[in-house]
């Protein structure tokens, strides 16, 4: 069974939803980032999401926008996401990571060579915002190839008739995109969310994450009773970017404060039963 | 049979020119661009709609556009017949309106009521706001907050008209930012906004649609140099962005191989400096913005910052459907320099009267370095596909003082 599968069974029997964060990989230097990678699981968070940082990052919104920045301006890259990734993996065997990104710097290191690195290093999951089911074969094949999961997205815009479409190849889970607009900004009504989820499960057995506009462990708490996970990435990005020095540097301390964070929303889903 | 020795039929159905092009962009939109492509498929094979677009044409845009023999610069240059195709005086000074009439048909068809667009120069923004403000559509105009400094007459024009500017001051504050921030927008506003993209770049169908709302350059061009000189031309130049004014240009034209065709990048301060726009030149395939197609980018695949002194050439890919005929030999591509460009725009307006756009001007300025090799029987046809009255700012500041040589 894959990392995925396991969290997903074992969450399921502690009759719980999880909690899925989102960091940039690098962001804001190589050393503070992976001191909050390393201490996501502790802190609450069931599956991780590690931003693959790019320069064009045209589904996000600013907090994520300047998040890559950061990270590319300290020196990250693919290869570099990836070593965090081992380094996590030497230390944590059983928390799923999905490398979640935009398709160029994959396409640009070679997708055979990407994928088996990635599976080499413990990725567990792709989620490849500019690779719709139109085009997402040609990563999507040879990532299940080496066991890696690629994770599609559906939106409020993908109706009944598309979902098919997007769900033939999906694995791992479904990651329901609660609004139509950018990460970070706007949030879905509770009732919408609902709606979302039901129709979603009319067309899928796999577990179902929710994320875009969740901001407080009190949303968090309405997804977790709701779907089967929660995601949240633009306001623990934006915690961390609220802790830089006016260098734009990370202070001492600044791993602790968003793992601190992090402890606060994971409050919602550990606080919610299904 | 036909069909397999063109090469105008692509794209393929998922819009793939060989391996470019396609629809490279989040779910969210997916289904916008599907009901995109549907209208269009609709519209293309509605006889009224292509009167209703003829009409406007000609009586709003002014087309035909004329194609003029450039007597001083055929005599300047000391060679090939240097013919001018002038979209510079199509209503709003560029190309760029014969796309955006299209496609401001289709949006009306599809009920949109809200329209977005990015721009560099400022041409395809004014276009847009010009289409926007006849049919009385809300207007809203993503500029690189850098072009809206050396832009500044267009930035005024595109207000006046009624648009909303949004600066955009994400990465060099150019065009590959403002287009970054118009496919946010579109995302947030999927119900009643329409996404007018410039040029032959983006996601399927735009390369395609862009480029049949554009050719009415080339379809022109064939008949009026037919007329002119009672045969096809030898040589077809135009400068290239995205592509969109060469793309119009040499498409009617590709299946005559006899006919050599030659796109003209923008090579800023020399393509061996790393400041420059020459995808094909300087970069390699990848995605961006919708499509697969060549991008300067780094080895680990960021996009790179391009440099031209022509807002409308900054940008750092090209239309797939160019990387493929690249890739297919069919098209030279080439470029020209920063000061090359100024050069030719200072001897177009002195010799020929006619202020070309910094953009066109590349193209003038490759053909000066080969028509003296092509001889008095070569006729080449030239797309001037701009005016240039919105640069003359920036060719005052970058001449310095050496401003309008001769001129003191």
């Amino acid at each position: 069974m894959s990392r995925i599968a396991a969290r997903f069974a074992a969450l399921k029997a502690e009759g719980r939803a999880g909690l899925v964060t989102f960091i940039t990989a690098g962001d804001p230097d190589a050393g503070t980032s992976q001191a909050i990678l390393d201490g996501l699981p502790a802190a609450g968070a069931d599956l991780i999401e590690l931003g693959m940082p790019f320069s064009d990052p045209m589904a996000d919104g600013p907090a994520i926008q300047a998040a890559s920045l950061r990270a590319l301006a300290a020196g990250a890259g693919l290869t570099a996401t990836l070593d965090m990734v081992r380094r996590f993996r030497a230390k944590d065997e059983a928390t799923p990571i999905i490398l979640m990104g935009y398709y160029n710097p994959i396409y640009a290191h070679g997708v055979e060579t990407f994928c088996r690195e990635a599976a080499a290093a413990g990725v567990d999951g792709l989620i490849v915002v500019d690779l719709p089911p139109e085009e997402a074969e040609e990563l999507a094949a040879p990532a299940r190839r080496v066991g890696i999961d690629f994770i599609f997205l559906t939106a409020p815009t993908t109706d009944d008739g598309r979902l098919p479409t997007v769900l033939e190849h999906a694995s791992g889970f479904v990651y329901y995109v609660s609004i139509t607009g950018v990460t970070g900004t706007a949030s879905a009504s509770r009732e919408a969310i609902a709606q979302a989820v039901a129709r979603l499960r009319r067309h899928t057995g796999l577990p179902l994450a929710v994320g875009f506009g969740l901001k407080t462990a009190t949303q968090i708490a309405e997804v977790a009773g709701l779907a089967d996970a929660a995601v949240v990435g633009s306001a623990i990005v934006q915690r961390l970017a609220s802790g830089l020095d006016p260098t734009g540097r990370a202070p001492a301390g600044l791993a602790a404060d968003v793992l601190g964070f992090v402890k606060e929303l994971s409050a919602g889903v550990r606080e919610t039963r299904k | 049979m036909e069909t397999l020795n063109t090469l105008r039929a692509g794209p393929d159905e998922h819009g793939h020119f060989g391996i470019f092009g396609g629809r490279y962009v989040a779910e969210t939109l997916m289904p916008l661009i599907l009901s995109v492509e549907r209208a269009y498929a609709q519209a293309k094979a509605d006889p009224a709609f292509a009167a209703e677009l003829a009409s406007y044409l000609e009586h709003y845009v002014g087309r035909p556009s004329p194609l003029y023999f450039a007597r001083r610069l055929t005599e300047a240059f000391g060679g090939a017949k240097i013919y001018l195709k002038r979209e510079d005086l199509n209503h709003t000074g560029a190309h760029k309106v014969n796309n955006c009439m299209g496609q401001v048909l289709l949006a009306r068809r599809m009920g949109k009521s809200r329209i977005i667009a990015e721009t560099g120069a400022g041409q395809h923004g004014v276009a847009t706001a010009t289409v926007c403000a006849l049919f009385g559509l809300k207007c809203v105009i993503y500029m690189g907050a850098t072009d809206i400094e050396r832009q500044a007459p267009n930035v005024y024009r595109m207000k006046l008209l009624g648009a909303e500017v949004k600066p955009v001051t994400a990465g060099a504050g150019t065009l590959k930012d403002a287009m970054n921030d118009a496919l946010r927008d579109w995302v947030a506003n999927v119900e009643d906004t329409y996404y007018m993209i410039g040029t032959v770049a983006g996601p399927h169908p735009y390369p395609a649609m862009v480029r049949d709302f554009q050719t009415v350059i080339g379809d022109e061009a064939r008949r009026q140099i037919i007329e002119a000189e009672g045969r096809l031309p030898d040589s077809l130049l135009a400068c290239i962005g995205g592509g969109s004014n060469a793309m119009g240009l040499f498409h009617p034209f590709l299946d005559d191989r006899g006919v050599r065709i030659i796109g003209v990048e923008a090579a800023g301060y020399g393509l061996t400096t790393g400041r420059h726009a020459a995808s094909l030149k300087g970069g390699r395939p990848g995605v961006l913005h919708g499509n697969r197609t060549y991008l300067l980018q780094t080895d680990d695949g960021q996009i790179n910052e391009a440099h031209s002194i022509s807002a409308g050439l900054d940008y750092p890919g090209i239309g797939p459907e160019h990387a493929w005929l690249h890739e297919i030999g069919r098209v030279e591509y080439v470029s020209a320099t920063d000061d090359q460009a100024l050069e030719a725009f200072q001897l177009t307006t002195r010799l020929e009267g006619i202020i070309p756009a910094l953009e066109s001007s590349h193209a003038i300025a490759y053909a000066k370095t080969v028509a003296k090799d092509l001889g008095e029987d070569h006729v080449m046809v030239i797309s001037l596909s701009g005016r240039g009255d919105k640069d003359v700012a920036t060719v005052a500041r970058a001449l310095g003082d050496k401003a309008v040589g001769g001129l003191s």
